[in-house]
């Protein structure tokens, strides 16, 4: 039903009409629930054996004035047999539970979308804070789409009549009524829901039975409202994946996971020191409730104590890790520079927001590259990845330690506020049988100074401090191998070379870079990072199904660059490289190959819509249609 | 390097590194050295167990000069690191070496909150009222009308009380000490490394470049009897070369009055008599105006509470006899999952 996959309505009515994928956005007041409520349908669509991406749009309020525009708060699903990490273009069936919600959301509906309105909160009053003069259910606004019209708040009220709650509190309910009727309209299963709302409210009776009761009464007006003219219900097919034991994982899951996985595999106890910052405390909030692991997580005082605490955890000899987003990192660039200099590992996740200053901290953006790979006071090398969808931070966070740990470096993982918030479904790996990289503390005395270095990976021993015969100093001042303070000059240009050496061996370290679609040489390649991945893959597939000559990379490995990129760039007569800032990747790609690469940037806090980066190839390949 | 020695007890001098000490000559920081190697000769420390963290100035080149574990890290940051340390290493006996700049400007915050949050390391405060390492700026303990480079008219600003500050910060052990009293500044070392928690040891510490003799109206010999107050828990507060002078409440108000012994009626039986677990006494004993009172040394309060890695600790271990689950692949198996079994066929699991 999205655009590329449009499907026609069937004229038959009363039968569920069969569709490839569809984008459903539930868009309401913040403190309506929004965000639960598309967690709640994630999850029904997830074991209904679709794939499925999901986009969380919210304001940063906590609970904004109620009705007003900035206070709306979105969940999208992109759901069907094949969406790879995308939230999908345009939306087909939008819920607008006030009329902020139809002012702000209704440009994002395609001609001919389903629009669920909550006609009883279109009061005069709440019309004129969301800014229309006219009513929209009256005029035209609604024409070029199919509006399914209810008075959702009154329809809930008498649904939970019996529970007892007050008016306040039951009119609440709404969103779980809005959730069952939409559950309908998918053939949902609504089972999962409601053992969750048992759960949930176990502890207050009235607010799980008003719940519950909400939830199926507006399940049972889809199944009664059938009937009517317009209303209809879908079958969407499911997704055909690799056979696997799955769940949804949203990025800040997978980052924590794969952050406690990797210490695991490198035979490292974890400690994470992180202050609260929006979008990344998401991640301190799931490993602090995972004490049972014996992880220790530790709210410091301030962004540089958080990294200070995880450099002074590596010294000791855990994995130490901190996570942040872009102000955060600003302060913390002096102690990564600490950790450069003593070559202690140590993890940094980089949840990446729209910026300058604070920016917008709930919008998404990719613009810290330069601030992770450049950021810092003199010639400071250190290593930087980047995940590209929900699912793959699991495996993100585990390489990151695996190069720190190995290279005794810190690593900055940059993720972003897209993924961080997204769910995807996850084929659950087995720990068991993933390699294991465990760690070799030195404890041999025998010619041991602190800064000799591996010959392979230039790295230095790592020593735990209380290993008898090898008590050493470290800091950040510059040393020679001796470990020693050395001001001597020729010492210095060399210890920055070693530096520099080091952490460009890592591209040695790691697979050559593959492409993620088409072939490895032609006409244009599209190289992305991070969490565009989604629209690229799908814009290029869409294309080479148009018989274009594009293809997709993707990198992983930001710094040092993958060996062989240069060579494949090489291949192509076009290189275009959209990114959500101003053009990082590209500088680096430009500045590194002397290559004429193309940007296209896009920084309004949203992602890449599929069409924004089809038309960009177009353009390039100049096809004229 | 360093082989394991098989002798129990060490030396002074096995606490010394090999490297050369770059302090000027004549630094109150040299007294500190030979009394820190000293302390832990004996108290039989082991090297391999104790480590030093240090932020930036000159205090902080401590670590060097010690053969034991060391980190030199940033300016500032040395209670977020030993924190850091602490919490991955219990068993790890830690010492921060700060100064005034370090501690009290730049690191202030992670000094309070080290403080509060009663994490088991020693801190030693070498309090100089000056800006050594940078060339002479006044410091946030330098007095007020303190001509340096940074403040040639004068510095404006009220001067902070390193022991003040400690015990707003909920610090559970605070001493003073002065650099050149050897016996009382072992003393306090050997208190500040008993102490179960974050001990707080603020040392008046001449420089003798920037602020030479910034002490000396307390510490100089001609007058350290008079002007120094040693306490001791349990005693009274008595001070003086003849030691016939104290402290005592003033009566009708909440003031600590200094009063001669046989003057005005007055006895020993109306002095003070010190009790370090009183916080109230504490504050005053810390907050006395050097001009006009004599300064108090020693340690000023001590009243021990669970340290914070002991509890966090606790809490993993809670968390662990809680647990029903097991290892991460019960974790990543936690909650709704499903199976997707070849073409298709899909189950709840």
């Amino acid at each position: 039903m999205s655009s590329s996959t449009a499907v026609k309505l069937a004229s038959k009515k009363n039968a569920r009409r069969e569709l490839e994928s569809v984008v459903v956005r539930f868009a309401g007041d913040s403190g309506d629930g929004m965000q639960l409520t598309g967690g709640q349908f994630t999850l029904a669509t997830a074991l209904a054996g679709h794939d499925l991406a999901t986009y969380a749009d919210f304001p940063a309020e906590i609970r904004a004035p109620k009705g007003t525009s900035f206070g709306v708060s979105a969940f999208q699903i992109n759901f069907g047999s094949h969406i790879a990490s995308t939230s999908g273009d345009e939306v087909d069936v939008l819920v607008a539970m006030n009329p902020a919600a139809l002012m702000v959301e209704l440009k994002n509906l395609r001609s001919g979308g389903v629009v669920i309105v909550d006609t009883g909160s279109f009061s005069e009053r709440n019309l004129l804070k969301a800014g229309y003069e006219n009513d929209p259910l009256a005029d035209d606004t609604l024409d070029q789409y199919q509006p399914i019209k209810f008075d959702i708040s009154k329809l809930t009220l008498q649904a939970v009549k019996k529970s007892g709650l007050s008016k306040k509190e039951a009119v609440r309910c709404k969103n779980m009524w809005t959730l069952g009727l939409v559950y309908w309209m998918f053939g949902r299963d609504r089972q999962p829901t409601i053992d969750w709302l048992r759960q949930k409210f176990a502890a207050q009776p009235q607010l799980e039975e008003a719940n519950v009761a909400a939830l199926n009464a507006g399940h049972a007006l889809g199944e009664t409202a059938e009937m009517s003219e317009g209303f209809t219900a879908y079958t969407v097919q499911p997704a055909d994946v690799q056979p696997g034991l799955y769940r949804t994982v949203t990025g800040s899951e997978a980052l924590a996971w794969g952050l406690m996985t990797g210490a695991e595999l490198a035979g490292l106890s974890f400690e994470l020191g992180s202050y609260p910052i929006t979008p990344a405390s998401t991640i301190l909030h799931i490993l602090a409730d995972l004490k049972e692991y014996g992880i220790v997580t530790y709210q410091a005082e301030d962004e540089i104590a958080a990294v200070c605490f995880a450099i002074g955890a590596s010294y000791a000899g855990s994995m130490g890790v901190t996570v942040s987003s872009g102000p955060g990192m600003a302060l913390k660039s002096e102690a990564i520079g600490l950790a450069i200099s003593a070559e202690l590992p140590l993890v940094i996740v980089n949840v990446q927001r729209a910026g300058p200053s604070t920016g917008m901290p709930t919008k998404t953006e990719q613009s810290d590259l330069y601030q992770a790979v450049f950021g810092r006071n003199a010639d400071s090398p250190l290593a930087v990845i980047s995940a590209r969808s929900a699912s793959d931070c699991f495996e993100v966070a585990i390489e990151a330690i695996r190069i720190a740990t190995r290279f005794m470096t810190p690593v900055i993982l940059l993720a972003d506020g897209y993924i961080a918030n997204a769910a995807e479904p996850w084929r659950i790996p087995d720990v068991d049988k993933m390699p294991r990289f465990p760690v070799e503390f030195r404890t041999d005395a025998e010619n041991f100074t602190s800064f000799m270095r591996d010959e392979a990976t230039l790295a230095r021993p790592w020593v735990k401090p209380g290993t008898p015969g090898l008590e050493h100093r470290i800091g950040g001042l510059e040393k020679d191998d001796s470990g020693n303070i050395s001001y001597n000059p020729a010492n210095h240009q060399r210890m920055t070379e070693v530096r520099a050496a080091k952490i460009a061996g890592i591209a040695d370290d790691v697979p050559p870079q593959t492409m993620a679609k088409g072939k490895d040489s032609g006409r244009l390649a599209v190289v992305g990072w991070g969490s565009t991945y989604g629209p690229i893959n799908h814009a290029v597939s869409h294309l080479r199904a148009d018989g274009l000559d594009v293809s997709h990379i993707h990198l992983r490995y930001i710094w040092p660059l993958p060996r062989n990129l240069g060579d494949l760039l090489a291949g192509f007569e076009r290189v275009l490289v959209p990114e959500m800032n101003n053009g990082q990747l590209l500088t680096l790609l430009r500045s590194q190959y002397l290559v004429a690469a193309e940007g296209l940037n896009k920084v309004s806090g949203q992602p890449f819509k599929i069409t924004e980066i089809e038309a960009a190839i177009r353009e390039r390949l100049e096809i004229r249609k | 390097m360093n082989s394991p020695k098989p002798v129990e007890k060490l030396s002074p001098k096995d606490f010394a590194s090999d490297q050369e000490v770059r302090w000027c000559p004549g630094c109150g920081d040299y007294a500190i050295l030979k009394a820190m190697q000293r302390m832990l000769a004996e108290i039989g420390a082991k090297k391999e167990n104790t480590v030093f963290i240090s932020g930036i100035g000159c205090a902080s080149r401590f670590p060097y000069y010690m053969d034991t574990y060391g980190f030199h890290t940033i300016h500032g940051r040395g209670p977020a690191i030993a924190t850091g340390v602490k919490l991955a290493n219990p068993d790890l006996d830690v010492w921060v070496v700060t100064g005034d700049g370090d501690a009290l400007s730049i690191g202030g915050n992670h000094l309070l909150h080290v403080l509060r949050r009663n994490v088991n390391v020693q801190i030693l405060l070498l309090n100089n009222e000056i800006y050594a390492l940078t060339k002479g700026q006044y410091s946030p303990t330098s007095r007020i009308g303190t001509r340096t480079p940074s403040t040639p008219m004068g510095s404006l600003e009220t001067p902070l009380a390193a022991a003040k500050f400690a015990l707003g910060s909920g610090a559970r052990f605070v001493a003073r000490t002065v650099e050149t009293q050897q016996t009382h500044l072992l003393d306090m070392l050997r208190r500040a490394h008993r102490h179960g928690g974050a001990s707080f040891l603020e040392i008046y510490q001449n420089c003798l470049v920037y602020s030479d003799g910034v002490f000396a109206n307390f510490t100089a010999k001609e007058v350290a009897g008079d002007k120094q107050l040693l306490v001791e828990h349990g005693k009274p507060l008595v001070f003086g070369k003849d030691r016939k002078r104290g402290l005592r409440m003033k009566p009708g108000t909440l003031e600590l009055e200094a009063v001669a012994i046989g003057k005005d009626g007055v006895g020993e039986a109306d002095l003070l008599v010190h009790d370090e677990t009183n916080l109230g006494l504490a504050m005053m004993l810390a907050s006395m105006d050097r001009q006009t009172m004599p300064v108090a040394l020693g340690v000023l309060y001590c009243d021990p509470a669970p340290c914070y890695e002991s509890r966090i600790v606790a809490q993993v271990e809670e968390a662990k006899s809680r647990s029903t689950n097991g290892d991460l692949n019960s974790l990543l198996r936690r909650g709704h999952t499903w199976i997707v079994k070849d073409k298709q066929a899909k189950t709840d699991a």
